[in-house]
């Protein structure tokens, strides 16, 4: 067994362990962790795929941003009550399309012509040179061929987060007063 | 590269050793350095018991730091309470793998070094934030959320800056930013240049300074450190902290000083080159290590002033209040850094004279430093403190009163009947 193999095991374990732990474990900041785990799991897999970029900008958008973002909102929210909610009759919905995804991902590998990965040639990004980073290859093919759904993207990225500011404002001026004032009368009326 | 090499992980693995031990004693060089630089300004000796000029000092605090009793608050989780300092510690050392000290000595060069260095830092700061959650006290945990606000919102200047870095040289790679870069299209070979005559600060002023302020705030230094500030968060995430945990958050950003520093000095000074010795001042042309010596002695030399400059800020400025700070980072700094970005692109693309770029930078920066400290003498109140008194209603139940002018007559006739 040659080492890289080994490290592929290994990277492996750390994900699965990690995604394992995201669902099972009821500490809803020690599952975050796990995903953390699981993330930076994947961004090893990529590294020993040759796929320096894509590893980078896992850590750096997942690692760092999703997972940052998720313990935020855990420690802004009553985590109390998250601890209840852990379970709830959608259950058997998630199973199927968990399944589903599952299935449908397994197709599209096992149809993709990864098995002819050789470790010298990218399959994703065809002519660029694995001993170089290839990062503007990626830049190229995501600017020049693929703009337009690049853009469609970054559109509905754009829309996702517009929509979330309008669901968290409160339109209520008085309510926002209260933030600027600083009054207590809000944490007042819940006591 | 299709073998895995064992030989190349002894000697990743040495090399890790080397530059861990080598940032420690910096690390100790460092206290040392800001205690003696605070007290100096003011007016007092700083450390001064512990070996010549109290030189020994830090290896003084090791020792009681390790003799310290280690306490954790009994309600906290216990592995997560452990692993955080460890959370924050690793991605900070981790970053120095890529940081060239000289030409060719670095432990693993890499193509996309300034985006590596960029994507670890960010991890810390899930740390920070577990730091403050588990400690499981009011103060952390308003203070992991106070440095992962910060944090979050200070990263994206200094991504933006370091864009426009790699626009300028066309390149990732931090040794290209000191030595140039080449790059061919078709027949046609276009150099640009690294920082052997002209430091990247003085192309770009408005991007060293979104830098150097930007890397402040992410270290969470003077006076950017809301999330740690003593009268307000108490301790921040590192309240319920002692010991040996408390040393590891400790060493930890003592590293992230020294990397900010240095990402300044490579980014904006030159690194090891500019402006590089004469070789005739030596008479005979240098050896190979001789050069890198000289180099290495000169970054950190260079380096070193840069962390005086955060010390001087340390020991001068007050702190500002969170909302100035994320203010600040929405509303000046990002705004600007974008500002940079696009006037480096254009510049670039229409193969202005490099010149242009401080031309139309400089005067933007002094405009908004104006605009900006104008603003702020016509908004004086920006925020009060309304006092409720709590009263108890008929039915059992608890008002809030307003403060009205009675109750100053009230307390004015008490004081009168006394």
């Amino acid at each position: 067994m040659s080492g890289e193999l080994i490290v592929f095991y290994v990277l492996s374990a750390i994900t699965v362990i990690g995604a394992l732990g995201v669902v099972l474990d009821r500490n809803v900041v020690r599952a975050t962790l796990m995903l953390l785990i699981a993330l930076l799991g994947v961004a090893g897999i990529f590294l020993v795929a040759f796929a320096e970029f894509l590893a980078l900008a896992q850590i750096l958008l997942y690692g760092g941003a999703v997972t940052i973002v998720v313990l935020f909102s855990i420690m802004l929210t009553r985590t109390a009550d998250l601890r209840v909610n852990l379970d709830n009759p959608q259950r058997p919905m998630a199973a199927l399309i968990a399944i589903a995804a599952f299935v449908l991902l397994t197709l599209t590998f096992v149809n993709s012509d990864i098995g002819e990965l050789d470790g010298t040639t990218s399959v994703a990004i065809p002519g660029a040179d694995v001993g170089s980073s290839g990062f503007e290859t990626v830049g190229d093919v995501l600017f020049n061929q693929w703009a337009i759904p690049f853009e469609i993207a970054s559109l509905v990225l754009l829309v996702a987060m517009i929509g979330a500011i309008a669901l968290a404002r409160s339109d209520d001026p008085e309510d926002a007063g209260e933030i600027a004032s600083g009054s207590p009368e809000g944490a007042g009326q819940k006591t | 590269m299709n073998e895995f090499n064992w030989t190349f992980v002894a000697i990743a693995v040495l090399g890790l050793f080397g530059l861990f031990s080598f940032l420690a004693t910096v690390v100790l060089s460092l206290t040392w350095y800001e205690r003696k630089m605070l007290a100096r300004i003011q007016m007092r000796v700083g450390p001064s018991r512990v070996g010549p000029h109290g030189l020994l000092q830090p290896v003084a605090d090791v020792f009681k730091l390790m003799a310290k009793e280690d306490v954790r608050p009994d309600v906290s989780s216990k592995s997560l309470f452990w692993i955080a300092p460890v959370l924050v510690l690793v991605p900070a050392f981790l970053v120095w793998i890529t940081i060239p000290f000289a030409d060719g000595l670095v432990v693993q060069p890499q193509d996309l070094g300034l985006l590596y260095v960029v994507a670890i830092s960010t991890l810390g700061i899930v740390g920070l934030l577990l730091a403050g959650y588990t400690s499981a006290s009011k103060y952390s945990v308003l203070g992991g959320i106070r440095a992962a606000a910060q944090l979050v919102s200070y990263e994206i200047p200094i991504i933006v800056v370091v864009l426009a870095i790699a626009i300028l040289v066309q390149s990732l790679d931090l040794r290209d930013v000191i030595t140039g870069n080449e790059v061919v299209i078709g027949e046609r070979v276009i150099t640009f240049n690294g920082q052997g005559a002209i430091p990247f600060a003085a192309i770009m002023p408005l991007g060293a300074v979104i830098f150097l302020i930007a890397g402040l705030a992410e270290l969470g230094r003077t006076p950017f450190d809301i999330h740690h500030a003593e009268s307000e968060v108490v301790g921040g995430p590192f309240l319920e902290y002692s010991g040996a945990h408390w040393a590891v958050f400790f060493l930890a950003e003592y590293f992230n000083t020294f990397v900010i520093a240095a990402l300044t000095v490579l980014l904006f000074f030159g690194g090891w080159s500019w402006p590089s010795p004469p070789e005739s001042i030596f008479g005979t042309a240098l050896e190979e290590w001789q050069t890198d010596a000289l180099g290495v002695a000169w970054f950190l030399f260079k380096t070193y002033l840069v962390i005086g400059l955060f010390f001087w800020f340390r020991g001068t400025y007050p702190r500002l209040r969170i909302d100035q700070l994320m203010a600040f980072g929405w509303q000046i700094l990002i705004p600007l850094s974008f500002v940079n970005l696009i006037l480096m692109a254009i510049v670039m693309f229409y193969e202005w004279p490099l010149w242009a770029m401080p031309a139309i930078s400089v005067p933007l920066l002094a405009a908004t430093a104006y605009l900006a400290a104008r603003r702020n003498d016509r908004k004086v109140n920006t925020g009060s403190v309304t006092l409720y008194r709590r009263q108890k209603r008929a039915d059992g139940g608890n008002e809030l009163v307003p403060p009205a002018a009675a109750t100053y007559e009230e307390a004015g006739a008490r004081g009168a009947g006394n």
